[in-house]
């Protein structure tokens, strides 16, 4: 700070742009500085999984320097990929998340262009009430959902505990919330005249959102799809809470119970593992990055 | 085509009256201007036939048939708004055919419907852009292509053209004068612009607080004013008033606006105002009928001289401004005539065109 007001000081005489310009650079300097930082930073424990998958059992435990692989190996990837177990795992956590994200933004569209735009008695305060949802930790939430599953068991004999498919009822009681909050603040960035010249034209509530609205707030939408799958995919609480049998598992839980026997870790498959697991979530970002971002800060101006 | 009735129309907002009892009847294909400041009420009274909002009381008819409760949809109407509310995602020609889409219109009737539209409108070369592509005045007209393509039995505009700048606002105003001449459609339009009114309205309604004022043809709520609202708000700039008291003489009127200035009151205005003598009233003179004095008084017109405060020179006309009596008063003088700043100036006052509001009504006498 001091050196900046020396410089300024320094070169009032020479002109303004050189000053400008180089404190311009420097800011950038700084810049990079940060965020070189923070991209080791946070890319140094994905990078460390993908040299771990590569190695052997015995080349982990030796003392060698751990960053570097000796003896690449891809014997990790394929027994996983061979195993039945992950591969069962990989089913439940795709369909579950599917499903859970088709559900979810079904309910949280239609719902938020209620809330957004059909004023009826009371919709203010159940838009605040859906946000508040949102605010409750889940972990305060596994024990009463507990109990619920205990009185259906004992009211109606059906059985919810320890099923994987249990978790696409259990998952929109954490993103319905968060998506409708997300598309009430989009719909209600779109200007009301939009609603009204399209009901001038003709349209029905029902044309209206699918003809208008869903449209013209795609980048909210696949903000709210991004964040439902993220969530239903990486969610480890539930599962571990609810599931219990190995073929009833879905992919987090799975690798931590099945590739940790007793205290044996198997690094290189839990990495495996874990990197297989999270390509998916990458894959769906990159593509979808642009309107991400678009919908991010569309969200963050306005709602 | 249809005429367009609204009676007693009222409409609250939560105990807030922003309409308040309006009768209006608007003929088969007759170009209506609502104009007022913002908050009159006119944008409701529109929105109110539309269908956007609903009466609180009274009856709005299109055609012969009361649509109270007939959805904005099935009124067929069709409606310009400030913004353009152009569908972002859709192109010019998917924006215009949205309405007939949504009705299954035949696909060669649409793309003929669009592409007349488009012809009257000249935009045919921007029918496959997206909105974001366009200029304020492409879109404008985009708007009012969509409306026309529906060959509605009203048009309702609000405020269409405030979004644009000064320049562009004139343009139009000529272009939806035009196309109203080509599509002669029932036309309700709302400005609060009284340029606007005046140049494209067959009546004007001038809407004040909720209530009209006034109805009449550009040329009567001009010259005629009905209120002191009226005889100020049409007409740029708004008309002088000045406190004055009506003296009477032997069978002669003339008003006192100051210890030094009485203007007579010209011999046919005599009867009219013959039985406010000894009032105090306010005396109305627009600034075009304050000029410099050249040669000989015409009758009705009389001569005074004023000390002046500033002068604005617009081009073909100066403006001048001079205190009478504590208010400032306007005038517009000929450039090669007017003086500076400071300087005593000879003007002269037609009283043929002066107008006398009862300050107790605000009704002009």
């Amino acid at each position: 700070m001091t050196s900046t007001t020396a410089e300024i000081g320094a070169t009032t005489g020479v002109g303004r742009f050189g000053s400008i310009s180089r404190g311009r650079k420097r800011a950038l300097y700084w810049s990079y500085f940060f965020l070189v930082l923070f991209v080791i930073f946070f890319l140094m424990p994905p990078v460390y999984m993908l040299i771990t998958s590569l190695k052997t059992s015995a080349e982990i435990g030796a003392v060698t320097n751990p960053w570097w692989v000796y003896h690449p190996t891809l014997e990790n990837y394929i027994t996983l990929l061979t195993q039945k177990n992950f591969l069962t795992f990989f089913r439940n956590s795709a369909v579950v998340s599917v499903l859970v994200v088709s559900l979810s933004m079904v309910v949280s569209v239609l719902a938020a262009f209620s809330l957004a735009r059909m004023k009826f008695w009371g919709s203010a305060t159940l838009a605040t009430g859906v946000f508040l949802t949102y605010l409750i930790p889940d972990t305060l939430l596994f024990i009463p959902l507990f109990k619920i599953f205990a009185w259906i068991h004992d009211t109606t004999g059906i059985e919810l505990i320890n099923h994987w498919w249990v978790l696409i009822f259990l998952y929109p009681t954490l993103t319905v919330p968060f998506c409708t909050w997300i598309m009430i603040g989009y719909f209600s960035s779109i200007p009301k005249e939009l609603d009204e010249a399209a009901l001038i034209d003709g349209a029905g509530y029902m044309q209206i959102l699918t003809r208008v609205f869903i449209p013209v707030a795609l980048p909210g939408i696949i903000a709210a799809t991004i964040f439902a799958f993220t969530v239903s995919w990486a969610n480890f609480l539930y599962p571990l809470a609810f599931t219990t049998s190995e073929d009833q598992l879905v992919l987090p839980v799975g690798i931590v119970t099945t590739l940790i026997k007793g205290d044996v870790y198997n690094w290189g498959q839990i990495m495996t593992g874990a990197l297989l697991g999270a390509a998916p979530p990458l894959i769906i970002y990159a593509f979808l990055m642009d309107y991400y971002i678009a919908g991010l800060t569309a969200g963050a101006t306005k709602g | 085509m249809a005429q367009v009735a609204l009676r007693k129309i009222v409409k609250t907002f939560d105990k807030t009256p922003a309409v308040q009892g309006i009768d209006l009847d608007i003929a088969d294909r007759e170009f209506i201007v609502l104009v007022g400041p913002s908050g009159c009420g006119k944008s409701t009274t529109l929105r109110m036939i539309a269908g956007l909002e609903e009466a609180t009381s009274g009856e709005i008819y299109i055609g012969d048939q009361l649509v109270n409760d007939v959805p904005p949809k099935d009124r067929d109407i069709a409606m310009v708004f400030q913004n353009y509310a152009l569908y972002p995602h859709m192109t010019v020609f998917e924006n215009m055919s949205f309405g007939l889409r949504l009705r299954k219109f035949p696909k060669p009737e649409i793309k003929e419907r669009v592409e007349s539209a488009a012809r009257i409108l000249d935009i045919t070369d921007l029918l496959q852009r997206q909105p974001k592509q366009l200029s304020g005045g492409q879109r404008q007209r985009v708007a009012m292509g969509r409306a026309i393509v529906r060959n509605p039995k009203v048009f309702l505009f609000d405020e269409p053209l405030s979004n644009l700048d000064a320049k562009l606002r004139v343009q139009m105003r000529t272009e939806i004068k035009k196309v109203h001449q080509k599509v002669t459609t029932t036309t309700v339009y709302v400005t609060h612009d009284q340029v606007e009114a005046m140049t494209l309205a067959d009546r004007v309604v001038v809407m004040n607080g909720g209530r009209i004022d006034q109805i009449g043809t550009p040329h009567e709520v001009y010259h005629a004013p009905r209120t002191r609202f009226v005889a100020g708000f049409i007409g740029s700039p708004a008309m002088n008033f000045m406190p004055c008291r009506l003296v009477g003489n032997n069978g002669s009127l003339s008003v006192q606006l100051s210890d030094k200035l009485r203007f007579p009151v010209p011999q046919d205005r005599v009867a009219r105002y013959s039985g406010h003598v000894g009032e105090d009233l306010i005396f109305g003179l627009r600034p075009e009928d304050i000029i410099e004095k050249r040669g000989d008084l015409p009758p009705g017109r009389a001569a005074f001289d004023v000390l002046l405060e500033v002068v604005e020179p617009m081009g073909m006309e100066t403006m001048v401004y001079f205190i009478i009596d504590g208010v400032e008063v306007c005038g517009r003088v000929n450039p090669t005539a007017a003086g500076n700043a400071g300087e005593t100036m000879p003007l002269v006052a037609d009283l043929n065109h002066m107008h006398l509001i009862d300050p107790r009504t605000d009704l002009v006498l």
